[in-house]
Protein backbone atom coordinates (compact mmCIF):
# COMPACT_ATOMS: atom_id res chain seq x y z
CA UNK A 1 0.00 0.00 0.00
CA UNK A 2 3.03 2.27 1.09
CA UNK A 3 4.98 1.69 -2.09
CA UNK A 4 1.73 2.21 -4.08
CA UNK A 5 0.94 5.19 -2.74
CA UNK A 6 5.07 6.23 -3.33
CA UNK A 7 4.76 5.09 -6.61
CA UNK A 8 1.96 7.73 -7.52
CA UNK A 9 3.39 10.67 -5.77
CA UNK A 10 6.15 9.93 -7.76
CA UNK A 11 4.33 9.91 -10.85
CA UNK A 12 2.57 12.88 -9.87
CA UNK A 13 5.66 14.61 -8.70
CA UNK A 14 6.99 13.76 -12.15
CA UNK A 15 3.86 14.93 -14.04
CA UNK A 16 4.13 17.85 -12.89
CA UNK A 17 8.24 18.16 -13.03
CA UNK A 18 7.39 17.24 -16.68
CA UNK A 19 4.68 20.46 -17.08
CA UNK A 20 6.38 23.07 -15.06
CA UNK A 21 9.94 22.39 -15.49
CA UNK A 22 12.50 22.95 -18.62
CA UNK A 23 12.36 19.24 -19.40
CA UNK A 24 10.55 20.83 -22.16
CA UNK A 25 13.02 22.80 -24.77
CA UNK A 26 11.46 24.88 -27.33
CA UNK A 27 13.34 25.71 -30.41
CA UNK A 28 12.12 28.51 -32.53
CA UNK A 29 10.23 27.26 -36.16
CA UNK A 30 12.31 29.52 -38.10
CA UNK A 31 15.83 31.56 -37.29
CA UNK A 32 15.82 33.71 -34.22
CA UNK A 33 13.87 37.02 -34.87
CA UNK A 34 15.73 40.09 -34.59
CA UNK A 35 14.60 43.51 -35.14
CA UNK A 36 15.48 44.40 -39.11
CA UNK A 37 17.11 46.87 -40.42
CA UNK A 38 14.25 48.69 -42.00
CA UNK A 39 12.18 48.71 -38.41
CA UNK A 40 12.06 51.92 -37.19
CA UNK A 41 11.02 51.44 -33.33
CA UNK A 42 13.09 48.78 -31.14
CA UNK A 43 11.54 47.43 -28.26
CA UNK A 44 13.61 47.60 -25.13
CA UNK A 45 11.30 44.29 -24.74
CA UNK A 46 11.91 42.75 -27.49
CA UNK A 47 14.36 39.57 -26.17
CA UNK A 48 11.75 39.13 -23.50
CA UNK A 49 9.21 39.23 -25.78
CA UNK A 50 11.18 36.56 -27.96
CA UNK A 51 10.17 34.31 -24.67
CA UNK A 52 6.43 34.25 -25.63
CA UNK A 53 6.67 34.74 -29.32
CA UNK A 54 8.94 32.00 -30.15
CA UNK A 55 6.02 29.96 -29.91
CA UNK A 56 3.17 32.52 -30.36
CA UNK A 57 4.93 34.74 -33.59
CA UNK A 58 4.32 31.49 -35.65
CA UNK A 59 2.06 29.19 -36.98
CA UNK A 60 3.72 26.49 -35.61
CA UNK A 61 5.71 25.90 -33.08
CA UNK A 62 7.41 23.04 -31.32
CA UNK A 63 9.09 21.43 -28.14
CA UNK A 64 11.15 18.77 -27.29
CA UNK A 65 9.88 16.51 -24.24
CA UNK A 66 13.04 15.49 -22.90
CA UNK A 67 12.04 12.80 -21.32
CA UNK A 68 10.47 10.79 -23.75
CA UNK A 69 13.35 12.14 -26.24
CA UNK A 70 10.28 13.21 -28.63
CA UNK A 71 10.01 16.74 -30.26
CA UNK A 72 6.39 17.76 -30.67
CA UNK A 73 4.88 19.74 -33.04
CA UNK A 74 1.93 21.59 -32.88
CA UNK A 75 -0.47 24.21 -34.80
CA UNK A 76 -0.56 27.36 -32.62
CA UNK A 77 -4.43 28.71 -32.56
CA UNK A 78 -4.56 31.29 -35.00
CA UNK A 79 -6.19 33.54 -32.07
CA UNK A 80 -3.07 33.48 -30.26
CA UNK A 81 -0.90 34.37 -33.22
CA UNK A 82 1.04 37.54 -32.98
CA UNK A 83 2.44 38.76 -36.31
CA UNK A 84 5.78 40.55 -34.81
CA UNK A 85 5.88 43.02 -37.27
CA UNK A 86 2.34 44.42 -36.99
CA UNK A 87 2.74 44.17 -33.35
CA UNK A 88 5.52 46.67 -33.46
CA UNK A 89 3.72 49.18 -35.06
CA UNK A 90 0.99 49.08 -33.12
CA UNK A 91 -0.45 51.59 -30.47
CA UNK A 92 0.97 49.34 -27.83
CA UNK A 93 4.54 48.20 -29.30
CA UNK A 94 6.19 49.40 -26.25
CA UNK A 95 4.79 47.36 -24.19
CA UNK A 96 6.19 43.81 -22.67
CA UNK A 97 3.96 40.84 -22.87
CA UNK A 98 3.92 40.21 -18.97
CA UNK A 99 2.63 44.10 -18.81
CA UNK A 100 -0.68 43.02 -19.07
CA UNK A 101 -0.59 39.27 -19.30
CA UNK A 102 0.22 37.19 -15.72
CA UNK A 103 4.24 36.24 -15.19
CA UNK A 104 2.76 32.93 -14.53
CA UNK A 105 3.08 32.46 -18.57
CA UNK A 106 6.63 32.35 -18.77
CA UNK A 107 5.58 28.56 -17.60
CA UNK A 108 4.50 26.26 -19.60
CA UNK A 109 2.47 24.35 -20.63
CA UNK A 110 0.72 27.40 -19.44
CA UNK A 111 -1.84 26.41 -16.57
CA UNK A 112 -5.41 26.46 -17.74
CA UNK A 113 -6.33 28.95 -14.78
CA UNK A 114 -4.54 31.77 -16.43
CA UNK A 115 -7.49 31.54 -19.20
CA UNK A 116 -9.72 32.22 -16.70
CA UNK A 117 -8.06 35.82 -15.69
CA UNK A 118 -9.36 39.09 -15.98
CA UNK A 119 -8.51 41.15 -19.32
CA UNK A 120 -8.00 44.90 -19.20
CA UNK A 121 -10.03 46.71 -20.76
CA UNK A 122 -9.00 50.23 -22.51
CA UNK A 123 -10.47 52.03 -19.09
CA UNK A 124 -8.64 49.94 -16.78
CA UNK A 125 -5.35 51.78 -18.16
CA UNK A 126 -5.95 54.98 -19.53
CA UNK A 127 -9.17 56.26 -18.00
CA UNK A 128 -8.50 59.33 -15.27
CA UNK A 129 -5.20 59.88 -16.92
CA UNK A 130 -3.98 62.64 -17.44
CA UNK A 131 -1.99 61.80 -20.49
CA UNK A 132 -4.98 60.75 -22.14
CA UNK A 133 -7.19 63.05 -21.27
CA UNK A 134 -7.32 64.44 -24.85
CA UNK A 135 -8.53 61.11 -26.29
CA UNK A 136 -11.11 61.55 -23.46
CA UNK A 137 -11.73 57.78 -22.97
CA UNK A 138 -14.12 57.96 -20.15
CA UNK A 139 -16.87 59.72 -22.61
CA UNK A 140 -15.81 56.82 -25.04
CA UNK A 141 -16.84 54.45 -22.39
CA UNK A 142 -19.89 56.07 -21.55
CA UNK A 143 -20.53 55.87 -25.33
CA UNK A 144 -19.33 52.33 -25.81
CA UNK A 145 -21.72 51.20 -22.46
CA UNK A 146 -25.21 53.39 -24.53
CA UNK A 147 -23.97 51.24 -28.06
CA UNK A 148 -25.33 48.13 -29.23
CA UNK A 149 -22.38 46.80 -28.81
CA UNK A 150 -22.25 46.87 -24.94
CA UNK A 151 -25.52 44.39 -24.85
CA UNK A 152 -22.97 41.75 -26.37
CA UNK A 153 -20.75 42.08 -23.15
CA UNK A 154 -22.21 39.69 -21.42
CA UNK A 155 -21.61 37.04 -23.92
CA UNK A 156 -18.12 37.96 -24.24
CA UNK A 157 -18.09 41.11 -26.29
CA UNK A 158 -14.70 43.82 -25.23
CA UNK A 159 -12.90 46.82 -26.20
CA UNK A 160 -10.59 44.27 -27.92
CA UNK A 161 -12.98 42.68 -30.30
CA UNK A 162 -12.20 45.98 -32.33
CA UNK A 163 -9.35 47.23 -31.21
CA UNK A 164 -7.28 44.05 -30.99
CA UNK A 165 -4.46 45.05 -28.51
CA UNK A 166 -1.78 43.36 -30.40
CA UNK A 167 -2.31 45.00 -33.72
CA UNK A 168 -4.78 48.52 -33.20
CA UNK A 169 -2.95 51.67 -34.18
CA UNK A 170 -5.06 55.02 -34.74
CA UNK A 171 -5.32 55.93 -38.15
CA UNK A 172 -7.64 59.79 -38.44
CA UNK A 173 -4.83 61.50 -36.00
CA UNK A 174 -1.45 59.93 -38.11
CA UNK A 175 -2.81 59.32 -41.68
CA UNK A 176 -2.15 61.42 -44.44
CA UNK A 177 -4.41 59.77 -46.50
CA UNK A 178 -8.06 59.33 -45.84
CA UNK A 179 -8.53 56.23 -48.07
CA UNK A 180 -6.22 54.10 -46.19
CA UNK A 181 -8.13 55.27 -42.51
CA UNK A 182 -11.23 54.31 -44.33
CA UNK A 183 -10.20 50.82 -44.99
CA UNK A 184 -8.20 50.22 -42.24
CA UNK A 185 -11.21 51.24 -39.56
CA UNK A 186 -13.98 49.47 -41.83
CA UNK A 187 -11.70 46.21 -41.19
CA UNK A 188 -12.15 46.32 -38.27
CA UNK A 189 -15.87 46.24 -38.14
CA UNK A 190 -15.93 43.73 -41.28
CA UNK A 191 -13.38 41.47 -39.12
CA UNK A 192 -16.75 40.61 -37.40
CA UNK A 193 -19.58 41.51 -39.63
CA UNK A 194 -17.97 40.17 -42.80
CA UNK A 195 -16.52 36.75 -41.00
CA UNK A 196 -19.52 34.67 -40.03
CA UNK A 197 -17.13 32.40 -38.20
CA UNK A 198 -16.71 35.16 -35.32
CA UNK A 199 -20.16 37.15 -35.93
CA UNK A 200 -21.47 33.70 -34.15
CA UNK A 201 -19.14 34.07 -31.07
CA UNK A 202 -21.36 37.04 -30.31
CA UNK A 203 -24.75 36.42 -31.88
CA UNK A 204 -27.61 34.21 -32.47
CA UNK A 205 -28.59 36.35 -35.53
CA UNK A 206 -27.97 34.41 -39.13
CA UNK A 207 -25.35 35.52 -41.51
CA UNK A 208 -25.69 38.93 -42.61
CA UNK A 209 -25.18 39.36 -46.59
CA UNK A 210 -23.91 42.83 -45.97
CA UNK A 211 -23.68 43.54 -49.83
CA UNK A 212 -27.48 42.62 -50.33
CA UNK A 213 -27.83 44.73 -46.98
CA UNK A 214 -26.54 47.62 -48.58
CA UNK A 215 -28.20 47.20 -51.78
CA UNK A 216 -30.67 50.45 -51.20
CA UNK A 217 -27.74 52.63 -51.05
CA UNK A 218 -26.46 54.53 -54.64
CA UNK A 219 -23.17 54.08 -55.67
CA UNK A 220 -22.14 51.37 -53.27
CA UNK A 221 -18.65 50.58 -53.76
CA UNK A 222 -18.40 54.37 -54.19
CA UNK A 223 -19.61 54.49 -50.40
CA UNK A 224 -17.48 51.78 -49.07
CA UNK A 225 -14.59 53.24 -50.62
CA UNK A 226 -15.13 56.47 -49.02
CA UNK A 227 -16.89 56.42 -46.29
CA UNK A 228 -16.53 54.11 -42.50
CA UNK A 229 -19.01 52.26 -41.33
CA UNK A 230 -19.17 54.33 -38.41
CA UNK A 231 -19.98 57.19 -40.22
CA UNK A 232 -23.76 56.23 -40.73
CA UNK A 233 -24.04 53.77 -37.52
CA UNK A 234 -23.23 55.77 -34.75
CA UNK A 235 -24.56 58.89 -33.38
CA UNK A 236 -21.54 61.66 -33.73
CA UNK A 237 -20.81 63.38 -30.92
CA UNK A 238 -18.17 66.68 -30.63
CA UNK A 239 -16.68 66.14 -27.62
CA UNK A 240 -14.82 62.63 -29.14
CA UNK A 241 -13.31 62.42 -32.32
CA UNK A 242 -14.39 59.05 -33.53
CA UNK A 243 -17.85 58.19 -31.81
CA UNK A 244 -18.70 54.65 -29.96
CA UNK A 245 -22.07 54.64 -30.00
CA UNK A 246 -22.54 52.35 -32.50
CA UNK A 247 -26.37 52.05 -32.99
CA UNK A 248 -29.22 50.15 -33.46
CA UNK A 249 -29.60 48.90 -37.34
CA UNK A 250 -32.86 50.38 -37.47
CA UNK A 251 -31.60 53.91 -36.52
CA UNK A 252 -29.09 53.80 -39.16
CA UNK A 253 -28.47 56.71 -41.48
CA UNK A 254 -30.41 56.45 -44.41
CA UNK A 255 -31.53 60.01 -45.49
CA UNK A 256 -28.57 61.08 -48.41
CA UNK A 257 -28.17 64.58 -47.34
CA UNK A 258 -27.58 64.04 -43.83
CA UNK A 259 -23.99 63.95 -45.60
CA UNK A 260 -24.48 65.45 -48.92
CA UNK A 261 -25.96 68.98 -47.67
CA UNK A 262 -24.17 71.98 -46.24
CA UNK A 263 -23.96 70.87 -42.63
CA UNK A 264 -23.21 67.19 -43.70
CA UNK A 265 -22.60 65.21 -40.93
CA UNK A 266 -19.13 64.18 -42.48
CA UNK A 267 -17.95 67.19 -40.83
CA UNK A 268 -18.58 66.02 -37.67
CA UNK A 269 -17.11 62.63 -38.24
CA UNK A 270 -14.86 61.44 -40.76
CA UNK A 271 -13.37 64.72 -42.19
CA UNK A 272 -13.37 66.12 -38.35
CA UNK A 273 -9.81 65.81 -37.10
CA UNK A 274 -8.44 66.90 -40.66
CA UNK A 275 -11.30 70.61 -40.68
CA UNK A 276 -10.32 70.83 -37.17
CA UNK A 277 -6.16 70.86 -38.63
CA UNK A 278 -7.08 72.87 -41.22
CA UNK A 279 -9.51 75.03 -39.24
CA UNK A 280 -6.62 75.95 -37.89
CA UNK A 281 -5.28 77.70 -41.01
CA UNK A 282 -8.73 79.20 -41.20
CA UNK A 283 -9.12 76.78 -44.26
CA UNK A 284 -12.95 75.57 -43.49
CA UNK A 285 -13.92 72.78 -45.40
CA UNK A 286 -10.08 72.09 -47.44
CA UNK A 287 -10.58 68.34 -46.96
CA UNK A 288 -13.50 67.58 -48.73
CA UNK A 289 -12.39 69.82 -51.80
CA UNK A 290 -9.30 68.46 -51.53
CA UNK A 291 -9.41 64.67 -51.10
CA UNK A 292 -12.96 63.54 -50.62
CA UNK A 293 -15.34 65.84 -52.42
CA UNK A 294 -18.47 65.27 -51.09
CA UNK A 295 -21.60 66.15 -53.61
CA UNK A 296 -23.73 68.53 -51.87
CA UNK A 297 -21.73 69.13 -48.90
CA UNK A 298 -19.63 72.08 -50.06
CA UNK A 299 -20.73 74.90 -51.01
CA UNK A 300 -18.42 77.83 -52.30
CA UNK A 301 -19.83 81.20 -50.89
CA UNK A 302 -18.17 82.72 -53.74
CA UNK A 303 -19.67 80.85 -56.43
CA UNK A 304 -22.98 80.97 -54.55
CA UNK A 305 -22.93 84.91 -54.29
CA UNK A 306 -21.79 85.69 -57.72
CA UNK A 307 -24.62 83.09 -58.90
CA UNK A 308 -27.43 85.20 -57.08
CA UNK A 309 -25.84 88.57 -57.67
CA UNK A 310 -25.99 87.48 -61.84
CA UNK A 311 -29.52 86.33 -60.77
CA UNK A 312 -30.96 89.53 -59.80
CA UNK A 313 -29.26 91.19 -62.45
CA UNK A 314 -30.73 89.61 -64.97
CA UNK A 315 -34.52 89.90 -63.22
CA UNK A 316 -33.51 93.65 -63.30
CA UNK A 317 -32.68 94.21 -66.73
CA UNK A 318 -35.75 92.41 -67.56
CA UNK A 319 -37.89 94.42 -65.45
CA UNK A 320 -36.42 97.58 -66.76
CA UNK A 321 -36.84 96.37 -70.02
CA UNK A 322 -40.38 95.47 -69.33
CA UNK A 323 -40.91 99.14 -67.70
CA UNK A 324 -40.24 100.64 -70.53
CA UNK A 325 -42.18 98.27 -73.10
CA UNK A 326 -45.41 99.42 -71.13
CA UNK A 327 -44.29 102.82 -71.32
CA UNK A 328 -44.34 102.07 -74.68
CA UNK A 329 -47.78 100.35 -75.02
CA UNK A 330 -48.80 103.36 -72.83
CA UNK A 331 -48.03 106.17 -75.03
CA UNK A 332 -49.39 104.26 -78.32
CA UNK A 333 -52.88 104.02 -76.59
CA UNK A 334 -52.61 107.66 -75.66
CA UNK A 335 -51.93 108.64 -79.01
CA UNK A 336 -54.88 106.36 -80.63
CA UNK B 1 -50.70 92.62 -92.07
CA UNK B 2 -48.74 89.94 -90.29
CA UNK B 3 -48.02 86.67 -92.82
CA UNK B 4 -47.84 83.49 -91.26
CA UNK B 5 -44.50 80.96 -91.83
CA UNK B 6 -44.81 77.20 -91.32
CA UNK B 7 -41.24 77.43 -89.41
CA UNK B 8 -41.53 74.71 -87.03
CA UNK B 9 -41.82 71.45 -88.18
CA UNK B 10 -43.89 68.72 -85.52
CA UNK B 11 -40.40 66.97 -84.62
CA UNK B 12 -39.16 70.27 -83.94
CA UNK B 13 -42.19 71.38 -81.47
CA UNK B 14 -41.75 67.46 -79.98
CA UNK B 15 -38.67 68.30 -79.27
CA UNK B 16 -38.97 71.49 -77.90
CA UNK B 17 -41.47 70.61 -75.20
CA UNK B 18 -40.01 68.02 -74.28
CA UNK B 19 -36.73 69.70 -73.99
CA UNK B 20 -38.62 72.68 -72.53
CA UNK B 21 -40.60 70.06 -69.89
CA UNK B 22 -37.82 68.61 -69.14
CA UNK B 23 -35.67 71.44 -68.29
CA UNK B 24 -37.92 72.78 -65.73
CA UNK B 25 -38.31 69.52 -64.18
CA UNK B 26 -34.34 69.68 -63.75
CA UNK B 27 -34.23 72.96 -62.37
CA UNK B 28 -37.13 72.40 -59.98
CA UNK B 29 -35.37 69.34 -58.50
CA UNK B 30 -31.71 70.53 -58.89
CA UNK B 31 -32.27 73.70 -56.57
CA UNK B 32 -34.23 71.64 -54.42
CA UNK B 33 -31.06 68.99 -54.02
CA UNK B 34 -29.36 71.70 -53.63
CA UNK B 35 -30.70 73.18 -51.04
CA UNK B 36 -33.01 70.34 -49.13
CA UNK B 37 -33.24 71.03 -45.43
CA UNK B 38 -31.35 67.86 -43.85
CA UNK B 39 -34.36 67.87 -40.73
CA UNK B 40 -36.95 67.93 -42.95
CA UNK B 41 -35.45 66.08 -45.74
CA UNK B 42 -37.48 68.68 -47.63
CA UNK B 43 -37.23 71.57 -49.89
CA UNK B 44 -39.73 71.83 -52.69
CA UNK B 45 -40.20 68.45 -53.02
CA UNK B 46 -38.51 65.55 -50.74
CA UNK B 47 -35.12 64.87 -51.39
CA UNK B 48 -34.97 61.39 -52.67
CA UNK B 49 -38.08 61.81 -55.08
CA UNK B 50 -35.86 65.18 -56.46
CA UNK B 51 -33.00 62.70 -57.28
CA UNK B 52 -35.29 60.00 -59.23
CA UNK B 53 -37.06 62.68 -61.06
CA UNK B 54 -33.47 64.67 -61.87
CA UNK B 55 -32.50 61.52 -62.93
CA UNK B 56 -35.19 60.71 -65.29
CA UNK B 57 -35.85 64.13 -66.72
CA UNK B 58 -31.86 63.80 -67.39
CA UNK B 59 -32.68 60.47 -68.72
CA UNK B 60 -35.02 61.87 -70.94
CA UNK B 61 -33.58 65.31 -72.41
CA UNK B 62 -30.33 63.37 -73.49
CA UNK B 63 -31.96 61.21 -75.25
CA UNK B 64 -34.08 64.12 -76.39
CA UNK B 65 -30.74 66.10 -77.07
CA UNK B 66 -29.12 63.28 -79.12
CA UNK B 67 -32.19 63.09 -81.44
CA UNK B 68 -32.23 67.09 -81.89
CA UNK B 69 -28.39 66.82 -83.09
CA UNK B 70 -29.56 63.63 -85.51
CA UNK B 71 -32.12 65.96 -86.62
CA UNK B 72 -30.26 69.19 -87.18
CA UNK B 73 -27.75 66.57 -88.96
CA UNK B 74 -30.44 65.40 -91.53
CA UNK B 75 -32.26 67.90 -92.19
CA UNK B 76 -31.82 71.62 -93.16
CA UNK B 77 -32.74 72.94 -89.48
CA UNK B 78 -29.08 72.45 -88.67
CA UNK B 79 -28.11 75.30 -91.22
CA UNK B 80 -29.58 78.09 -88.47
CA UNK B 81 -27.41 76.92 -85.64
CA UNK B 82 -24.54 77.83 -88.66
CA UNK B 83 -22.57 80.91 -87.13
CA UNK B 84 -20.97 83.52 -90.15
CA UNK B 85 -18.16 84.40 -88.22
CA UNK B 86 -17.51 87.40 -90.05
CA UNK B 87 -20.69 88.99 -89.18
CA UNK B 88 -21.73 87.94 -86.29
CA UNK B 89 -20.10 90.66 -83.86
CA UNK B 90 -21.70 93.32 -85.84
CA UNK B 91 -25.05 91.77 -86.33
CA UNK B 92 -24.76 90.95 -82.69
CA UNK B 93 -24.29 94.71 -81.64
CA UNK B 94 -27.13 95.77 -84.36
CA UNK B 95 -29.50 93.43 -82.43
CA UNK B 96 -28.72 94.12 -79.34
CA UNK B 97 -29.70 97.75 -80.08
CA UNK B 98 -32.80 96.97 -81.17
CA UNK B 99 -33.86 95.22 -78.55
CA UNK B 100 -32.21 97.75 -76.08
CA UNK B 101 -33.19 101.14 -78.08
CA UNK B 102 -34.57 100.63 -81.10
CA UNK B 103 -37.21 98.79 -80.56
CA UNK B 104 -38.90 101.46 -78.11
CA UNK B 105 -38.36 103.76 -81.27
CA UNK B 106 -40.84 101.36 -83.30
CA UNK B 107 -37.89 100.82 -85.59
CA UNK B 108 -38.54 98.17 -87.80
CA UNK B 109 -36.77 94.85 -86.84
CA UNK B 110 -32.96 94.74 -88.35
CA UNK B 111 -32.96 91.03 -89.00
CA UNK B 112 -36.75 89.61 -89.99
CA UNK B 113 -38.13 86.00 -89.50
CA UNK B 114 -38.07 84.40 -93.20
CA UNK B 115 -37.68 80.57 -93.70
CA UNK B 116 -33.97 80.85 -94.78
CA UNK B 117 -33.35 82.62 -91.11
CA UNK B 118 -35.55 81.67 -88.19
CA UNK B 119 -33.26 83.54 -85.41
CA UNK B 120 -31.96 86.66 -85.10
CA UNK B 121 -28.21 87.06 -84.88
CA UNK B 122 -28.40 87.26 -80.77
CA UNK B 123 -30.66 84.30 -80.59
CA UNK B 124 -28.27 81.90 -82.94
CA UNK B 125 -25.13 82.57 -80.94
CA UNK B 126 -26.82 82.12 -77.90
CA UNK B 127 -28.80 78.90 -79.14
CA UNK B 128 -25.54 77.69 -80.25
CA UNK B 129 -23.92 78.42 -76.77
CA UNK B 130 -26.56 76.36 -75.17
CA UNK B 131 -27.45 73.89 -77.17
CA UNK B 132 -24.02 72.78 -78.50
CA UNK B 133 -21.55 74.11 -75.80
CA UNK B 134 -23.77 74.30 -72.51
CA UNK B 135 -26.09 71.08 -72.88
CA UNK B 136 -23.12 68.59 -73.78
CA UNK B 137 -21.08 70.23 -70.81
CA UNK B 138 -24.41 69.65 -68.53
CA UNK B 139 -24.91 66.03 -69.89
CA UNK B 140 -20.73 65.04 -69.82
CA UNK B 141 -21.08 65.86 -66.07
CA UNK B 142 -24.28 64.96 -65.03
CA UNK B 143 -23.39 61.13 -66.50
CA UNK B 144 -19.98 61.93 -64.14
CA UNK B 145 -21.91 62.52 -61.15
CA UNK B 146 -24.32 59.88 -61.97
CA UNK B 147 -21.31 57.64 -61.93
CA UNK B 148 -18.76 58.85 -59.69
CA UNK B 149 -16.57 56.01 -60.23
CA UNK B 150 -15.69 56.72 -63.98
CA UNK B 151 -15.05 60.47 -63.27
CA UNK B 152 -11.47 61.57 -63.53
CA UNK B 153 -9.85 60.92 -60.07
CA UNK B 154 -8.56 64.89 -60.09
CA UNK B 155 -6.83 67.52 -62.18
CA UNK B 156 -3.60 68.93 -60.36
CA UNK B 157 -5.06 68.00 -57.25
CA UNK B 158 -8.37 69.11 -57.27
CA UNK B 159 -10.95 66.38 -56.51
CA UNK B 160 -12.10 65.62 -60.36
CA UNK B 161 -15.84 65.16 -58.52
CA UNK B 162 -15.42 68.42 -57.59
CA UNK B 163 -14.64 69.70 -61.30
CA UNK B 164 -17.13 67.80 -62.57
CA UNK B 165 -20.12 69.03 -59.81
CA UNK B 166 -18.95 72.28 -59.96
CA UNK B 167 -18.98 72.46 -63.76
CA UNK B 168 -22.78 70.49 -63.49
CA UNK B 169 -24.38 73.53 -61.35
CA UNK B 170 -22.82 76.54 -62.97
CA UNK B 171 -23.68 74.70 -66.39
CA UNK B 172 -27.69 74.04 -64.91
CA UNK B 173 -27.52 78.04 -63.81
CA UNK B 174 -26.19 79.16 -66.90
CA UNK B 175 -28.73 77.27 -68.54
CA UNK B 176 -31.05 78.25 -65.92
CA UNK B 177 -30.56 81.93 -66.94
CA UNK B 178 -30.82 81.39 -70.39
CA UNK B 179 -34.40 79.91 -70.08
CA UNK B 180 -35.38 83.15 -68.16
CA UNK B 181 -33.74 85.66 -70.70
CA UNK B 182 -35.47 82.89 -73.62
CA UNK B 183 -39.24 82.98 -72.14
CA UNK B 184 -38.96 86.95 -71.65
CA UNK B 185 -37.91 87.26 -75.08
CA UNK B 186 -40.79 84.99 -76.43
CA UNK B 187 -42.96 87.81 -75.31
CA UNK B 188 -41.73 90.32 -77.57
CA UNK B 189 -43.86 89.45 -80.57
CA UNK B 190 -46.49 91.62 -82.11
CA UNK B 191 -48.58 90.11 -78.44
CA UNK B 192 -46.85 88.51 -75.39
CA UNK B 193 -48.13 85.42 -76.57
CA UNK B 194 -47.98 85.24 -79.98
CA UNK B 195 -44.63 83.67 -80.28
CA UNK B 196 -45.22 81.00 -77.29
CA UNK B 197 -48.53 80.21 -80.01
CA UNK B 198 -46.04 79.89 -82.87
CA UNK B 199 -44.14 77.30 -81.14
CA UNK B 200 -47.49 75.27 -80.19
CA UNK B 201 -48.67 75.77 -84.07
CA UNK B 202 -45.40 75.92 -85.78
CA UNK B 203 -46.78 79.11 -87.69
CA UNK B 204 -44.77 82.09 -87.20
CA UNK B 205 -46.77 85.38 -87.20
CA UNK B 206 -43.80 87.38 -89.14
CA UNK B 207 -44.34 90.83 -87.75
CA UNK B 208 -43.06 90.44 -84.35
CA UNK B 209 -39.97 92.67 -82.78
Amino acid sequence: MNFKFFRISVLILLVNFIFTSNSFAFKPRKEEWKPKDTTNFVSKFYKENENCLKCHGQKVYEYSNESQGTTIRHNMNIERVINRDIFYQSNHKSFKCTDCHSNEYSKFPHSGELRMEAIYNCIDCHGNDEKYAKFHFEEIEAEYQQSTHFKLEKDGFTCWKCHNPHTYQISIRNSENLKNTIAYDNSICLNCHSNFDKFQLLSDRDEINLIQKHEWLPNQTAHFQNVRCIECHTKTNDRILVAHMIMPKDSAVRKCNECHSQSSILMASLYKFKSKEQRKDGFFNGVMLNESYVIGANRNEYLNNFSLLIFALIIGVIGVHTFFRMIKVKSKSDES
Amino acid sequence: MSHKLYLYPKWIRLWHATNALMFIILIITGISMQYTDKETNYFIIRFDRAILLHNFAALIITISYILFVTGNVLTKNGKQYRIDWKKIWKELFIQFKFYSYGMFKSEPHPFPVTEERKFNPLQQFVYVLAMYIGMPLLIVSGVGLLFPEITIKGIFGISGLLLTDVLHITMGFFLSIFMIIHLYTCTLGSKPTTLFKGMITGYHEADEH
